[in-house]
């Protein structure tokens, strides 16, 4: 691959904008990568407690399809979500100082790994029971169609949560009142140690969606043009006729289920892991954006060492961040009272 | 001021908040055409159209998430639970969603809504339809437990609820919804949090709440008869707990019995009793008991129910173990 000279842009058919696009989802997914790979330097050296589920692999699904949504969408997610937080916006310190569980971090250290939330950007968590942020999810987009705006909302869950009763319950209602909602079924093939073979009486997934009046698709998740592709009809349905999309979007996790378990040997092989490794969503767009002209050796370094330097800085600034003082212990438990309070109790 | 029923306190209650504040909902089973599993939300579908109270599918964990949902990004869900026995199908949302999305999100994200119906027994209805939670929920950190024995508790508290900003567990006696009482007219609240002396006394404090006021009420005036004069105060909140009100009662009565209509163990009573031993022991002149539902699943049969459920007569016996004019059973 070395030594291939970059021609301009234009000259291989692909425009500035396009461009562009390319290389600021090839910088977030890169950005993804190297934060779970120091995400998880930092957990083996006891640095992150608790649980920690990388998205090492899944890159390509957050970016694309976080891509397809504007500022003032609401996106919710299991815990699996760092991927996610980082490609809605939300800054590389405040996410590490939160899996380190700092003042600074973006939940103030109460939330952890599986609690991440940004209500600035509506990234409204980080839900650790499978499947509980499904109904939120339904929720949001409830409130929008309540308050007659035109707000959708992203709901992520993995696919084992296709199998909880809060998965039916809420797709139904969504189908039934119309909701503009987008439940994306993140398939890597294994909820834990459980293949999708061995849970659901059905395996391709979108066909659930029969089941409750909507559309289902199912996507490539390793390509993120695809993914964002797919993602902008769904979006589109969402906002222009209030209708909700179940959306399967195939992908593979090469890491554990989460810190504490081994990437293969007990479920799955190493062979199997190898063989998904050779569709890597970075790879599949870095080859893209070289034979395209867009990248070169010189530049795909530079912008690994960009990237790298800013994952570099997120971890000193966790760890150089102070831990929340001893009487955080007891606030955000209730509301602050009111100004009003004497009036409206 | 007017005689009402506790269900049109309610009903009131839920009129007005909802043409208060637009971001004021209900949903729940049953709750628009049908007018009400109890009528609580009678003529509401019609007043204020179907975008505001909203029927739904038989599934409560996916409506209570959905209005978690809402409330945290604004809105002002009132959940009806058909009853509380269902509600266990939603707790998942209401205790791991509702109570914690505020603190793990380090308070950027608040939770403003309540879940309402009717709680407790009422009569041969069997094991699944016949139970007590509130010390379910009042366990956990994050939520408020609001339990109204009167109808003019009823429309203040409900009103309060509806205007906090955290998640509320508002659990309405079933067997309340027909009793009548004098609601003050024109608008007013009732503060969360804290309780109220039904019936002043000196001799004995009688601690209730929901359906166990009416009780204690009724064993205060048999024992008026025997010339003990009992003092009834009514929790109305369980939590947060107005521990002030009970133990400034205990210490000029220096009795108390805790009176409710869950099962003994780690009932709200429970609660009680540590917290006037530990803040009050030298006031008490004796230990303190407690008259609850017996430890058993609700029986069908009439006898063996109303042998189940605490009453008059176990409070009154209760009263007169504490002053020692009955030996302790």
């Amino acid at each position: 691959m070395a030594g291939t000279a970059t021609k301009p842009a234009r000259d291989r058919g692909v425009d500035p904008a396009t461009a562009e696009r390319l290389r600021t989802w090839l910088r977030q997914m890169l950005l993804i990568r190297h934060f779970e790979e120091k995400a998880g330097e930092a957990y083996s050296l006891g640095k992150i407690g608790g649980f920690c589920h990388l998205y090492i692999g899944q890159e390509a699904l957050a970016v694309g399809t976080l891509s397809a949504l504007r500022a003032d969408d609401y996106v919710v997610s299991a815990y699996r979500e760092h991927g996610q937080a980082l490609a809605r916006g939300m800054s590389p310190r405040a996410v590490m100082a939160e899996l380190y569980g700092k003042a600074t971090g973006c939940s103030r250290g109460k939330g952890g790994s599986m609690h991440l939330f940004d209500a600035s950007l509506n990234f409204l968590g980080g839900h650790g029971i499978v499947g509980g942020q499904i109904p939120l999810g339904t929720g949001f987009a409830f409130a929008a169609k309540y308050r007659g705006t035109d707000q959708v909302s992203l709901c992520y869950f993995g696919e084992a949560a296709v199998n909880i009763g809060a998965f039916h319950e809420s797709l139904n209602i969504a189908g039934l009142w119309k909701l503009p909602v987008i439940y994306v079924i993140e398939n890597n093939g294994y909820g834990m140690g459980t293949a999708v073979s061995r849970s659901s009486a059905i395996t391709d997934l979108y066909e659930r969606a029969a089941s409750y009046n909507m559309p289902g698709v199912v996507v490539d998740g390793q390509d993120v043009e695809k993914v964002k592709a797919a993602t902008d009809a769904a979006v589109d349905r969402a906002r222009r006729e209030s209708a909700p999309t179940l959306m399967e979007i195939r992908t593979y996790r090469y890491v554990g289920h989460s810190m504490s378990d081994a990437a293969h040997g007990t479920y799955r092989t190493k062979e199997e892991v190898e063989e998904y490794r050779q569709r890597d969503p970075i790879t599949v767009l870095e080859r893209r954006m070289r034979e395209a002209g867009l990248l070169d050796d010189a530049a795909m370094k530079a912008l690994d060492a960009e990237v790298l330097a800013e994952v570099e800085d997120a971890v000193k600034f966790a760890e150089e961040s102070p831990d929340p003082a001893p009487d955080e212990l007891w606030t955000d438990v209730y509301a602050p009272e009111r100004a009003d309070a004497g009036e409206n109790a | 001021m007017a005689v009402i029923t506790y269900r049109d306190a309610l009903n009131q209650a839920l009129r007005e908040e909802l043409k208060r504040d637009p971001d004021v909902f209900l949903m729940g089973e049953e709750v628009a055409e049908y007018n009400g599993a109890y009528k609580v939300s009678r003529g509401m579908l019609e007043e204020f159209g179907p975008m505001r109270v909203v029927d739904t599918p038989i599934a409560e964990l996916g409506f209570a998430g959905l209005g978690v949902g809402a409330a945290m990004v604004g809105l002002r869900p009132v959940i009806e639970m058909m009853t509380w026995n269902f509600a266990l199908l939603a707790i998942d949302q209401i205790v791991n969603a509702a109570a914690k999305v505020r603190y793990m999100s380090g308070g950027q994200v608040g939770c403003p809504i309540v879940f309402r119906g009717p709680g407790g027994a009422a009569l041969q209805l069997g094991a699944q339809h016949s139970q007590s939670f509130e010390s379910w929920y009042a366990h956990v950190p994050g939520l408020k437990v609001v339990m109204p024995g009167t109808p003019a508790d009823a429309k203040g508290l409900l009103k309060s609820a509806i205007r906090d900003d955290n998640p509320v567990v508002f659990i309405e006696g079933e067997m309340l919804y027909n009793t009548k009482g004098e609601v003050p007219d024109g608008e007013y609240t009732t503060p969360l949090g804290v309780a109220e002396i039904k019936r002043p006394g000196a001799d004995v404090t009688l601690v209730c709440h929901a359906k166990t006021v009416t009780v204690a009420l009724k064993a205060a005036e048999q024992l008026a008869g025997e010339g003990v004069d009992a003092e009834v105060v009514d929790l109305r909140t369980i939590r947060p707990l107005d521990t002030e009100t009970v133990l400034s009662s205990v210490a000029r009565t220096h009795r108390c019995v805790v009176v409710e209509e869950g099962w003994p163990f780690a009932g709200i009573g429970a609660q009680l009793v540590d917290t006037v031993q530990r803040e009050i022991f030298d006031e008490l002149d004796a230990p303190i008991l407690r008259v609850t539902a017996d430890d058993v699943p609700m029986p069908y049969n009439k006898l063996l129910e109303r042998a189940a459920k605490a009453d008059v007569p176990k409070v009154v016996s209760a009263v007169k173990q504490v002053l020692y004019l009955e030996a302790s059973a």
